[in-house]
């Protein structure tokens, strides 16, 4: 029943080793961990929540079954104790990104990073600052002196929205290579790292962001 | 509850850290039969008496609570192997022995449950815990070590619950310096000289072996 999934969610074409011997729980799990690890909210996986989604419903099934049919208990607190373990993963994976929809809503909303959530979750993110905006509005906002009522400024002097808060893309990370990668440009300083497979490092996200999305380092 | 494990959202829990590390394969020998089992996760068995297998720490502990089988302690765990990873930490002052990733989850999950399956289990125990004291006693002294702005850190053979247990201090302390060692705000005598050197040494500017 371990399905391995050949569509990478955003994986190299060249990894292939690695693609077809990665089964589903190892990819929600990456997933899981590069969610909680990140400052911000990174790309809904929307293949691979459907593929769980689908499997635990079918494992679910095949549990009911089998207190149906007189499956020895062992078996079955097996197999419902492998069906928690992946319930744990997606429903934690999709509760972190709830949290941190909570905490930046504003600031997803009015960037592209409202664009890597998921339509539930888009809805969602509407609702919360509805919600926020109106609360706020009534309890504090109407009641200040004019030209400080905005939910996104400080006052109307500001440039900018100053108001929102917005993930600290810079914060240092742990991660992971999967390969080896030479001649790692960190950013803005002019240093450039090797970086060995199986290492544990500690970088700024924000160097790492793009070998995330693709795949070929891991947050730890 | 699933996802709630910490008000910080990017910090691990110790449950958390173990339960990645629930993964890991070891080696059960079954004293029953059972069919296949066919996991989300994978499949794994048949289970025949006396043939060892490969299964997932979690099933291992799951099988052992139950009275199905024995688990056979991974090779790294033995007291002559451990006493040799001991010595060599204790010599080698900057860098850490190898050891699994998941070193700390799997000793204690198999010395709470499989306790009787191990050889000298208190003698492993002790020396896994000295073990854990050195290295984490060395993480202590490099970290004493970052006086400056530092753009990367490598660990090399760092264990994933000792990364976990420095990383919330780690993370703010680089964070501190990037923000206050930042040449903006001290005026830099002229460094090309030192940017010349390192383009030829390409490891991370602080390559703290410790």
């Amino acid at each position: 029943m371990a399905s391995g999934s050949e569509e990478g969610s955003g994986f190299p074409a060249d990894d292939y080793e690695s693609l077809i011997a990665t089964t589903d729980v190892e990819l929600l799990k990456r997933a899981w961990r590069n969610e909680k690890a990140a400052p911000e909210i990174l790309h809904f996986q929307t293949a691979l929540v459907q593929r769980s989604r689908e499997q635990i419903q079918l494992m679910e099934e095949t549990v009911e079954e089998f207190g149906e049919n007189g499956t020895d208990p062992l078996t079955v607190s097996l197999y419902q104790m492998d069906l928690d373990r992946t319930q744990f993963l997606l429903r934690s994976y999709l509760r972190i990104r709830l949290q941190k929809i909570e905490k930046y809503m504003f600031h997803i909303l009015k960037t592209d990073v409202w664009s890597r959530l998921s339509e539930q979750e888009q809805k969602f993110a509407k609702r919360c600052t509805d919600d926020m905006e109106r609360h706020l509005e009534q309890s504090v906002l109407s009641r200040l002196p004019d030209g400080y009522q905005s939910i996104l400024k400080q006052s109307v002097a500001s440039e900018e929205d100053d108001m929102v808060p917005e993930p600290r893309l810079d914060t240092f990370v742990f991660c992971k290579s999967k390969g080896s990668i030479e001649a790692f440009q960190l950013d803005d300083s002019k240093e450039v790292v090797d970086l060995v497979a199986d290492d544990l490092y500690i970088l700024r996200y924000n160097s790492v962001k793009p070998l995330i999305e693709s795949g070929q380092i891991d947050l730890v | 509850m699933a996802g709630q494990s910490d008000p910080h959202i990017s910090l691990f829990s110790a449950q958390e850290v173990e339960f990645l590390g629930e993964d890991e394969m070891v080696e059960i020998v079954p004293n029953m039969r059972m069919d296949p089992l066919n996991l989300i996760c994978g499949d794994f068995g048949p289970f025949r008496p006396q043939i060892a297998t490969q299964v997932p720490l979690w099933l291992a502990v799951a099988l052992k609570k139950r009275g199905k089988c024995t688990i056979r302690p991974p090779e790294w765990m033995s007291v002559e192997k451990l006493t040799q990873v001991l010595e060599a930490e204790r010599n080698s002052l900057r860098e850490f022995q190898p050891l699994p990733f998941h070193y700390v989850e799997i000793a204690r999950l198999l010395s709470d449950h499989a306790r009787d399956d191990i050889p000298d289990v208190y003698m492993v125990r002790s020396l896994i815990e000295d073990i854990r004291d050195v290295r984490f006693h060395k993480v202590e002294t490099g970290l004493e070590t970052i006086h400056e702005r530092t753009h990367a850190v490598k660990l090399k053979n760092l264990s994933a619950m000792e990364a976990n247990i420095v990383r919330p201090f780690v993370v703010r302390a680089l964070q501190a310096f990037y923000k206050h060692d930042s040449p903006e705000m001290i005026p830099q005598p002229d460094t090309t000289a030192i940017r010349r050197r390192q383009a030829a040494d390409r490891g991370p500017k602080r390559d703290r072996r410790y």
